[in-house]
């Protein structure tokens, strides 16, 4: 193959390269892994969600053989503080004798088989002076304002936002629109659930976790532990699956806290039911949603207002308020609040901020468009926003246009019947949403080694969580440098590579951008040695081994992560559709899913096929956001329902026709990234809840406002 | 972990002498029993592992009757000729139980015994609330919370969990007995009357939330006997929220003889509403010379509904058994 022919990797569908690994079970998760001496280690969990310790009786469960320690926060090592990262937990885990949610680690048991671990945990007898537990609805509010520089709001979303005076626009509106819509709890639920392995030797650490974003670890465990973050490896190539729940997590210091106390390796992996506790959680959500327009639906006014619950201690804003750029309005109103009470963290999950916020916008949408009697297609288009309606900033990229249109065309939209068409027991619906996605921009960084052998090694300490990421990179390598495809291979998933960004907000940006820029300094030191155009002719007659090229995709002004453009004077958005056709059954209160399509303004495509996949996977989910996904707080002790997948239903194959249709917009967005694309991540399951509610609306003529759309919702509605 | 011994016996007699063992159970597929033991609902001392026993498994003609042997597997039962032939609705709720490599383990036997899906029920050790049937006496955190999945009939204060089984219903559509056997002999007994719902526990003098059946200890299902009734259909509606893989909110088995249009003999049963299997007596009587339409259905499936008392969850599960049980006998009926 010649260089020229190899420049089409980008674009094309490629099977990806660690698929036969997983097939084949070769691949090693980090919970594969059992160094010599390795402890197993169980959490034990407060069965009270509020009140305090009063004492912790370990004597039973020490006395059961293998068991060779239980630790309580007495016997931790002294910890360092611990660093604050957005979405994660900031209080130390077993200081102090308070409980603020069920299932908070009071002791950790130690054994030479996870067996004697498990049997030792429930013999573990602590006693408690229960408290009141706090549940939804009668939380302390509270309002988060603007950063107040104590640290307390870190997170960079949700900041409330005025332009106008709403109050006298929604007075004056001609048109006026208001509802609230309220989403449950769901849990992240990988199949993976969440584990570390930690080792040390001296002073130095070393981790095997399941996490996507392994450059969290060195930085905080030095600061904890009073080490240098050079001696802290992380190795952790598989993760199978995070959905946002496999960041920074307290039972990753505990088990590295354990391994130093005890001096042997300790592996903590989480058991299902912990991880409902551990690692976060979409907390449950209420927003409320007012539209003016005109008569024509041309929107006035905007005004949305968001409450999420968090814990009583440890802080989230879940940013629904953030899909204020989807539409051009001249007043614009926005706030959030958090509700306190006795749970876990929430964190960030599955297209946080726009996931929820479109729930209620794009919901208020199909609503007002009813109003004004226009369709709701239409109505998006009279609102279509040129540039963004907050800032004024051109945007770096928006085909959303076009996306409506195509996925219009393929969907037969505008042909389509309406109002509850019937085939024997169901009602026929269709309805649409549309998608606005943020853009969380970060360096990365990457190696290229070209061999006089021409192979190629991208070297760069990313994850695989399942995205497709790895062969990306490969795409990129290959048309950068001018090799075939089948040339390149990636080394990834260990600390010693260059480090890089975090396998969440858009990893393909950074990390592609970072081998894109290192190939083409690559190319430049390739030619600097030899003027021959094949670089794999060039590198031979060069007469050395190997040619290097490092690189890190910086951000404009060196920042560490920007947001939606940063200071590029671009508004940096990812724009999308779905229209689904809805079967329901009034009889039975079911709700099916009969075909959609989905398209997607996301910048440019690198891989089709990987593509694909993340947006019909990120589509079921939504599909199990609308029908049927929730965690439930029992209402007297506030512990989840269920911890586990019995409880708590996402869908199954059965729940997803073959009908589904992906469409993406040609684009390419120039200020994005080097490589012109922009992040996709779960992008697929943004809106498909709004556009389910409509379609369930437009077979049977009621709207349910709360999510999921289960029989018995459904039912009681159409009672 | 907690220890136990396991045995497989390869005879009958050697699985009831070894059932004499104090704390013993008996183990089939293990499905629901390795859960139990996971969860902490169950301690056996010793399993005594029926799978061997010869001939438990079959599935037969034998007169009048169709035989289906305890150890039969879900899927061996719900793609059984035979079954299809004489007893669709059978079939039919095997197949929609569960998944696919479950089916391939659960026994028919071992299904009429697995336990309340209650979420109360089912959450892991130790327990932070009031179960009475995890622990006696500790109240029922259900009644006073999450009451969507409740029973509507035959529960009492103690207790509100129903049974979750999908063939149990169809059995007991279908008239079936469970043929039980133990080391003092074999009998006979309807499976409508294997269950008892709470209500019926207590009018018996037992326990309202733990006492589940009329199993003898010792005792155990060896077969299942169904009466053919060439001129009846039957069908099984599983309603639930999503499509696979997912226990019911409602279900209803149907069997309609039909002439000329008009109804000669109707049972219907409903599942997920009580903890037992529950007949609509009155609809089945009343509806006899009746002619098969939605709205004769309707007059007289309510008359049975008016029995039903619900929770603030569980109040949408009136309408909704009304209506799978409207479906059902249409389907079958069809
Ligand atoms: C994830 C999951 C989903 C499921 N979904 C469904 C569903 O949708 N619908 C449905 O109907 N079921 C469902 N089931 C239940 C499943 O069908 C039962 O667990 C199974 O049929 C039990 O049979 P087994 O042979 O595995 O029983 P075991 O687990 O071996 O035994 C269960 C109980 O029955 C006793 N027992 C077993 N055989 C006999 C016998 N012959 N005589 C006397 N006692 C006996 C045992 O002692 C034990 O108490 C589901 C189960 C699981 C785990
Ligand atoms: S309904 Fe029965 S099983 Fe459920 S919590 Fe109450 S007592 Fe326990």
């Amino acid at each position: 193959m010649s260089s020229a022919d190899a420049r089409t990797a980008v674009g094309s569908a490629r099977t990806r390269i660690e698929g036969p690994l997983k097939l084949t079970g070769a691949a090693r998760y980090s919970m594969d892994n059992l160094p010599p001496g390795t402890l197993y280690a169980v959490l034990v969990g407060a069965t009270v969600a509020s009140g305090s310790v009063v004492t912790i009786d370990v004597a039973e469960a020490k006395a059961v053989a293998g068991v060779v320690s239980v630790l309580t926060g007495e016997d931790l090592p002294p910890l360092g503080p611990v660093l604050e990262f957005p979405g994660a937990p900031v209080k130390k885990p077993m200081e102090g004798d308070q409980i603020h949610f069920e299932g908070q680690a009071v002791a950790i048991v130690l054994a030479e088989t996870l067996e004697a671990a498990e049997e030792a945990r429930p013999l573990v007898s602590v006693a408690y002076a229960a408290e009141p537990v706090v549940l939804p609805g009668a939380g302390e509010r509270q309002f988060l304002g603007a950063p107040d520089g104590d640290g307390t709001v870190w997170w960079p979303y949700g900041q409330p936002f005025a332009r106008g005076d709403s109050a006298a626009a929604l007075e004056s509106a001609p048109v006026r629109f208001a509802a609230s819509y309220v989403q449950p709890s769901r849990h992240h639920n990988p199949i993976e659930t969440s584990g570390t392995l930690a080792s040390w030797d001296g002073d130095r650490l070393t981790l095997w976790d399941s996490i996507q974003a392994s450059m969290l670890l060195p930085p905080m465990f030095a600061s904890v532990f009073g080490i240098d973050p050079a001696d802290v490896h992380v190795i952790a190539p598989f993760t199978g699956g995070g959905f946002g729940c496999k960041g920074f997590w307290m039972h990753q210091l505990l088990a590295v806290a354990a391994a130093k106390a005890v001096g042997r390796p300790v592996k903590l992996h989480l058991r299902r039911g912990d991880q409902y506790n551990a690692t976060g959680f979409q907390p449950l959500m209420t927003q409320r949603v007012e539209l003016g327009a005109d008569a024509e639906g041309h929107l006035q006014v905007y005004r949305h207002r968001v409450a999420n619950i968090t814990g009583m201690v440890e802080t989230y804003l879940e940013a629904a308020t953030e899909v204020k750029a989807l539409y051009e309005c001249p007043v614009i109103d926005t706030a959030q609040e958090i509700e306190r009470v006795t749970v876990g963290m929430p964190s960030p999950m599955r297209c946080p901020n726009e996931g929820p916020g479109l729930w209620a916008l794009e919901s208020a949408i199909n609503e007002l468009a009813h109003e004004v009697g226009i369709d709701p297609l239409e109505l998006r288009l009279r609102n279509y926003a040129e540039k963004d309606p907050l800032t004024g900033r051109p945007w770096s990229s928006k085909k959303l246009r076009e996306a409506y249109a195509e996925g219009a065309e393929l969907f037969g939209w505008h042909g389509r019947p309406r109002g509850g068409r019937r085939d024997g027991n169901w009602l026929i619906g269709t309805g649409m949403a549309s998608a606005v996605g943020g853009t969380m921009r970060m360096p990365g960084t990457a190696r290229v080694r070209l061999r006089s052998d021409g192979s190629v090694l991208i070297e760069t300490d990313v994850q695989d969580i399942g995205t497709g990421l790895q062969t990306l990179l490969t795409q990129i390598a290959a048309d950068e440098i001018g090799v075939p495809i089948d040339n390149i291979d990636v080394a990834w998933g260990d600390s010693a590579l260059p480090t890089t960004g975090p396998i969440y907000g858009s990893s393909t940006m950074h990390t592609g951008s970072a081998v894109a820029l290192a190939c083409r300094e690559l190319r430049r030191e390739l030619a600097a040695l030899s003027s021959l155009a094949d670089p794999i002719e060039a590198v031979r007659a060069a007469g050395v081994e190997e040619v290097v090229g490092e690189r890190t995709s910086q951000l404009p002004g060196g920042v560490e992560v920007d947001h939606d453009g940063g200071s590029t004077g671009f508004s940096m958005r990812t724009f999308g559709a779905s229209f689904v056709e809805v079967a329901v059954d009034p009889m039975l209160g079911l709700v099916r899913l009969r075909r959609a399509v989905g398209s997607y303004s996301v910048g440019r495509i690198i891989n089709p096929k990987t593509a694909r996949s993340q947006m019909l996977g990120s589509f079921a989910w939504g599909w199990g956001k609308a029908t049927m996904e929730a965690s439930e707080l029992d209402p007297t002790t506030a512990r989840w329902l269920s911890k586990d997948l019995a409880g708590v239903h996402i869908p199954v194959n059965a729940d997803i026709p073959g009908d589904i249709t992906i469409n993406f917009v040609d684009e390419y967005d120039h200020h994005a990234s080097p490589i012109g694309a922009k992040g996709i991540g779960e992008f697929g399951s943004v809106g498909i809840d709004a556009a389910v509610a409509e379609a369930v609306f437009d077979a049977v003529g009621v709207r349910i406002r709360e999510l999921p759309i289960t029989p018995k919702r459904l039912l009681d509605a159409l009672a | 972990m907690k220890r136990f011994t396991y045995d497989r016996p390869q005879l009958e007699g050697g699985a009831f002498s070894l059932l004499e063992q104090p704390e013993a159970s008996v183990i089939a597929g293990g499905t629901e029993l390795l859960n139990w033991m996971r969860l902490g609902i169950a301690e056996p001392d010793h399993l005594v592992d029926i799978a061997r026993l010869p001939g438990w498994g079959e599935i037969a003609l034998d007169g009048e009757t169709l035989r289906i042997g305890a150890l039969a597997t879900l899927n061996k039962v719900g793609e059984h000729p035979l079954v299809d032939a004489h007893a669709r609705a059978l079939g039919e709720a095997c197949l929609l139980a569960a998944s696919a490599q479950l089916r391939n383990r659960a026994t028919i036997g071992g299904n009429v015994l697995q336990r309340t899906r209650c979420v109360y029920f089912r959450a892991e050790a130790p327990l932070t609330w009031g179960c009475n049937k995890r622990q006696p006496g500790s109240g029922c955190a259900a009644i006073a919370g999450h009451s969507d999945d409740a029973a509507i009939f035959g529960w009492s204060e103690s207790c509100a969990a129903t049974h979750p089984s999908d063939p149990l219903v169809a059995l007991a559509c279908l008239d079936a007995e469970a043929e039980l056997h133990s080391a003092s002999g074999v009998r006979r007994l309807p499976v409508c009357d294997l269950h008892l719902s709470q209500v019926e526990a207590e009018a018996e003098g037992e326990d309202g939330a733990t006492a589940e059946n009329r199993l003898e200890r010792g005792e155990l299902i060896a077969a299942y006997l169904i009466p053919l009734r060439p001129a009846s259909r039957s069908t099984y509606l599983k309603v639930r929220d999503r499509q696979s893989f997912a226990y019911s909110r409602v279900t209803a088995a149907a069997s309609v003889e039909l002439e000329d249009g008009v109804i000669g003999a109707l049972r219907i049963a409903l599942g997920s509403v009580a903890q037992r299997p529950w007949r609509l007596g009155r609809a089945e009587q009343a509806l006899v010379g009746e002619r098969l339409e939605e709205a004769s259905l309707l007059a007289a499936i309510e008359r049975d509904m008016e029995e039903a008392r619900t929770l603030p969850g569980s109040d949408y599960k009136r309408r909704l058994a009304r209506n799978a049980a409207i479906r059902a006998v249409m389907a079958a009926g069809a």
